[in-house]
């Protein structure tokens, strides 16, 4: 395994400080792991692949790394992948984001980046709650839990990330933990090389702003909970109802041939100029 | 990828570790626990069959587990980083003295 070590560190941006910025067990530090190990395994050299990420606890993952990254504004990550993508198709456009980020103030750019299908792949870091600016609720803090904003229990219901993205026709939808580095490295790349829009959901604790709140004493106590509460798709379906309430189903939600906007576009001018 | 026990060794960055614990609550073979300065001790080396949890879970890539006939691929200290990155930090340690 040290290889695994070694060959994150060969994609660091040692200048930075390490450790990272990360509170003790935060999920975030595992999705960079492996984002690292699946963009290795797909061969592709630094200079083609772009980090966009947006604000938010989430949205230092890019920094560390030494690929093109760029960190924008709050919500708008998407608008910015999208440019970057129809500008050079070629490049691979990876977009870290948090639930707030993602859904609350940039759940508009989700839905239409979505349904224009544009080839870009979108990694969304649920952690239920505003991690960076003190756990705030987000429009996915589960009904009822506790945040600073819901002292006395969220009344909304929440998003639905993955269904939210599948009903807006990304055409590929997966869901995953931290508590299964494996299956998302491979996600990851599947989701990668995926033409059209593709969404990752990947439910990563936050145990300071989050876990504190609702009863997890160590964030340890997070990390089992996603494991007992996260099955595979196909065991979610054999689950009662009830249990069915309580669980978060894992795996991949949709998956559809579909061409990317910009492969639309590219053809559209070939056909414009004649050619073809 | 999972070997016998006995054949590998675990070491531990502790400049990086921030004792969350995560990799000694779920090591199979309960090689790791937290220690009173709050990082990852290793307990039991002899235990570990190299299942790669604790490597690929750690958030802070303090963690790192090797065959026992290697040499490690890097040193316990993070200055010494993998080969590959040590020139580069070289290069920025000279530039930032200058
Ligand atoms: C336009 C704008 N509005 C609000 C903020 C404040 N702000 C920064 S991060 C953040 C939310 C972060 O939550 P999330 O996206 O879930 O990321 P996390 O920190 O949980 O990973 C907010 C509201 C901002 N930086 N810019
Ligand atoms: S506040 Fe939460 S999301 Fe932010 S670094 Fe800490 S644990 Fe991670
Ligand atoms: S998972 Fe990593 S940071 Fe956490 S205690 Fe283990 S070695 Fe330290
Ligand atoms: S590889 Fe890590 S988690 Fe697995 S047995 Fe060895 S020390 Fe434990
Ligand atoms: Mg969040």
């Amino acid at each position: 395994m040290a290889k695994v070590t070694q060959l994150i560190h060969n994609y660091l941006r040692h200048s930075k400080r390490f450790p990272h910025v990360f509170c003790p067990g935060c999920g975030h530090g595992i999705v960079l792991g492996s984002l690292i190990r699946s963009i290795d395994s797909m061969g592709l050299a630094k200079d083609d692949v772009v980090l966009v990420a947006g604000i938010g606890c989430s949205g230092r993952i890019p920094v560390y790394v030494d690929f093109n990254t760029i960190h924008t504004t709050h919500g708008r990550a998407l608008t910015f992948a999208t440019g970057i993508k129809l500008a050079n198709p070629r490049l691979k456009v990876i977009v870290v984001m948090g639930d707030g980020d993602a859904l609350s103030i940039g759940g508009n750019h989700l839905i239409h980046a979505a349904r224009r299908n544009i080839g870009v792949t979108a990694l969304v870091l649920n952690n239920h709650i505003y991690g960076m600016t003190g756990g705030q609720s987000s429009c996915t803090t589960p009904t009822g839990s506790f945040s600073t904003t819901t002292p006395f229990g969220q009344l909304e219901d929440e998003f639905d990330i993955s269904r939210v993205a599948k009903v807006c026709g990304a055409s590929f939808v997966a869901r995953t933990t931290v508590m299964q580095a494996s299956a998302m490295d491979s996600l990851i790349s599947e989701a990668v090389m995926h033409p059209g829009f593709g969404l990752v959901e990947i439910l990563s604790p936050c145990h300071t702003q989050y876990g504190r709140k609702n009863r997890f004493k160590t964030c340890v106590d997070m990390y089992k909970w996603l494991q007992k509460s996260s099955p595979p798709l196909e065991k979610y379906r054999e689950l009662t109802p009830e249990k069915q309430e309580k669980a978060i189903a894992t795996g991949i939600f949709e998956k559809k041939d579909c061409e990317g906007l910009e492969e639309k576009y590219a053809r559209m001018r070939r056909n414009l100029r004649g050619e073809r | 990828m999972a070997s016998k026990k006995g054949e590998s060794r675990v070491k531990v960055f502790l400049d990086w570790c921030k004792g969350c614990g995560i990799c000694a609550a779920f090591c199979p073979s309960k090689v790791l626990s937290v220690d009173k300065q709050g990082k990852i001790r290793v307990d039991h080396e002899d235990e570990c069959i190299n299942c790669g949890f604790c490597e690929i879970h750690c958030p802070d890539f303090a963690i790192m587990v090797y065959p026992r006939e290697e040499r490690p691929p890097f040193e316990a200290n993070i200055d010494d980083v993998a080969p590959a990155t040590r020139e580069e930090l070289h290069k920025i340690r000279n530039s930032n003295s200058k």
